[in-house]
């Protein structure tokens, strides 16, 4: 019994019980949610937030955010895409690659705005995100790249099977994976957690905050340089508004995994089943007749009120070490 | 003797001299003198190319496009001064246009419009005060929330259709001169705010006390300063004047469309960084921003004059505003190099 309150008290274990009861009360209105070939949908299109969420998880972990992300992803999109248009002979793992290098440099500049430049991150980034997106329309003139632009192969990238699985939720699994090695396992993973819990004594044990700063944001930034690529071929279509907005569901998975949106504590995991809770979510309204125009409505909601629980067990929790130091 | 007196003399012209020189020299290199000197540069600039600058009509209607965001920055200056930030103010708009659109529809007059149009903005920002000091959440998290949560009322509701019926006076406001003038009244009405909010700022404890939680609320609150309080009617003053502009602006357009003022919270806050006030709170003062206000807005006029893209613009703001930050802080940079310099010759 009490092994099982333990159990509960971990946030994702609870997160994926609300899940499960979530699907379960969607499948009940509308049979036919749980299908295969739905929830491989679903696990397909909460992928992309997966990877970009993991990328604003090391930055709010620093205390930080990124309102960036959504313009790094039109950008390195919409570069991959018109590289494909104009060369289409040029392998598909090559586009996938620059399109990669695009966001992380993208990212890098973020980076060297907190690092060297004391730029706090709301503001380079909140002007970034205006930056990175105009220069997407500059970049495009304005036009789209749509389907018949682009190469079969470059559209079949994220789609094409291995093991049952599409490309893209193997490129999710094995990026979570390797960013959970890297944030548990590696020196420069504990650093970044080090500057989120206390800066200053993470200065004095000998921790760079430039350089913290300068690995998370271009890991963000190569993250989103990824996103971009599957976003374009997924949909098969590069736009100049392709993933505006997108930065606040990426902090919502942070905030609903459990993230503490001012630093120092959160986990991967955590970040992963928040991103599926919202693809679920989102994916759900249609099924049972809410329009979607609701979305950013109850996106917002969610994170109001995923927020508002944190603080409230966030300060529970000090209460009761309080009163434990009082006996 | 005599010889004293006049090396006296002369020295004290030498210092009078060199005294007139710094003081150019501290004005031109404080912010304000700098905003004021690029603003007279642009001047120069526009006016050699397009004769259209230069034209008391032109000059005077081109306020109808930034007036609104200025006023936008003025409650903006309080929250940042004290170190908070607020990005959800294009979507109070966005909350408050659709409340008047909703009541004008049921055949309110202007009056009434007008007060549920700021009330709303009033509320919202209390709800976003609530959060954050209550709770303790961080400002840029609650905001960045609360903005979907205040637009996507408007776009639940709304979905692709618009409000656009209004009374025929309610027009006045965003639209309308100040009688036998070609002086628009949005332009007036932000003069007299502006100089109401540099009352307060400058000449009232409650301005006072902005600086001081700005510097350190921890040690403003040991000082007796209503930390929480102030913060709070922060965030209500915000919400209000953004419900004042929803008015304005929806009056102005006549029509109240899920995506009103978008990304007006950005233009906002760099008028506000740019007008040399301080990201991290503390330091700056309204006069700067006000320059800045002008600065930026006859910029995008003149740049629209010369046939530059909409698309031009936004990247040229989202560059004013990290360069607004990176300055001072490469300026201080070069300060404290040029002093360590001094002092390893010395």
């Amino acid at each position: 019994m009490n092994s099982i309150k333990e159990l509960l008290k971990k946030r994702e274990i609870t997160l994926i019980l609300l899940v499960i009861i979530l699907t379960a009360a969607v499948n009940m209105r509308a049979p036919g949610f749980v299908a295969g070939e739905n929830i491989s949908r679903i696990i397909n299109d909460t992928s992309i937030l997966i990877m970009v969420a993991i990328g604003q998880f090391f930055v709010i972990l620093t205390g930080g955010i990124d309102l960036s992300v959504g313009s790094i992803i039109a950008f390195s999109g919409m570069s991959a895409s018109m590289i494909n248009q104009y060369n289409p002979s040029m392998p598909v793992i090559y586009v996938l690659l620059i399109g990669t290098v695009v966001g992380l440099l993208l990212g890098s500049i973020n980076g060297l705005l907190v690092a060297f430049g004391k730029v706090p991150p709301i503001i380079a980034t909140l002007g970034t995100m205006s930056i990175y997106r105009g220069f997407t329309f500059v970049l495009s003139k304005g036009q789209w790249v749509t389907a018949h632009e682009m190469t079969e192969s470059y559209m079949n990238l994220p789609k094409g099977n291995f093991l049952g699985m599409s490309n893209l939720i193997w490129s999710a699994l094995l990026i979570s994976a390797l960013m959970i090695y890297f944030s548990r396992y590696t020196r420069s993973g504990r650093e970044i957690y080090a500057i989120g819990g206390n800066k200053t004594a993470a200065r004095f044990v000998g921790v760079s905050e430039k350089k913290v700063n300068m690995i998370i944001f271009s890991i963000s930034g190569a993250l989103c340089g990824i996103a971009g690529v599957m976003w374009t071929s997924r949909y098969a279509a590069a736009v100049n508004e392709t993933a505006t907005g997108f930065e606040l569901m990426t902090v919502a998975a942070c905030v609903l995994g459990g993230v503490n949106i001012a630093g120092g504590a959160g986990a991967i995991p955590g970040v992963i089943v928040g991103a599926l809770f919202l693809g679920i979510i989102n994916n759900a309204l249609p099924v049972v007749n809410f329009s979607p125009f609701y979305q950013m409505l109850i996106q917002g909601v969610i994170v109001l009120s995923a927020m508002f629980i944190n603080t409230m067990m966030d300060k529970r929790k000090e209460k009761q070490l309080l009163n434990r130091r009082s006996l | 003797m005599e010889t004293n007196k006049t090396l006296a003399n002369e020295s004290r012209l030498v210092d009078e001299n060199k005294g007139l020189k710094n003081k150019i020299i501290s004005i031109i290199t404080r912010w304000e003198g700098m905003l004021a000197l690029i603003i007279i540069g642009m001047v120069i600039v526009f006016s050699n190319i397009t004769p259209y600058f230069l034209d008391y009509f032109n000059l005077m209607n081109a306020t109808f496009t930034f007036m609104e965001k200025a006023i936008l920055a003025l409650p903006m200056i309080f929250v940042i001064l004290s170190g908070d930030i607020d990005i959800s103010v294009a979507a109070i708009i966005a909350l408050s246009s659709f409340a008047m659109g909703f009541g004008s529809s049921l055949g309110l007059g202007t009056a009434e419009i007008i007060i549920i149009g700021i009330l709303v903005g009033g509320l919202a920002g209390a709800f976003n005060g609530l959060f954050i000091i209550k709770f303790g959440i961080p400002p840029i998290a609650v905001t960045l929330a609360s903005l979907s949560l205040f637009r996507g009322i408007s776009q639940a509701i709304l979905e692709d259709q618009a409000f656009t019926e209004y009374p025929e006076s309610f027009s006045y406001f965003g639209q309308g001169y100040i009688k036998g003038t070609l002086i628009p009244f949005e332009l007036v009405f932000f003069l007299i705010l502006a100089a109401g909010f540099a009352y307060v700022l400058h000449k009232t404890t409650y301005g006072r006390k902005l600086y001081a939680i700005g510097n350190s609320s921890t040690a403003a609150r040991f000082s007796g300063v209503p930390v929480d309080r102030i913060r709070f009617t922060n965030f209500v003053l915000n919400g209000l004047f953004a419900g004042v502009v929803a008015v304005l602006l929806t009056s102005r357009i006549g029509s109240t469309r899920p995506n009103i003022a978008q990304g007006w919270e950005l233009e906002a806050i760099t008028l506000v960084v740019l007008g040399g006030v301080s990201i991290t709170g503390g330091k700056g003062n309204i006069v700067g921003v006000i320059l800045s206000i002008f600065l930026i807005g006859y910029l995008k006029f003149g740049m629209g004059l010369i046939n530059m893209s909409a698309k031009v613009m936004i990247i040229t703001t989202g560059f004013l505003l990290i360069l607004a930050v990176l300055l001072p802080v490469m300026m201080d940079a070069i300060k404290k190099g040029n002093k360590l310099r001094f002092q390893r010759k010395t």
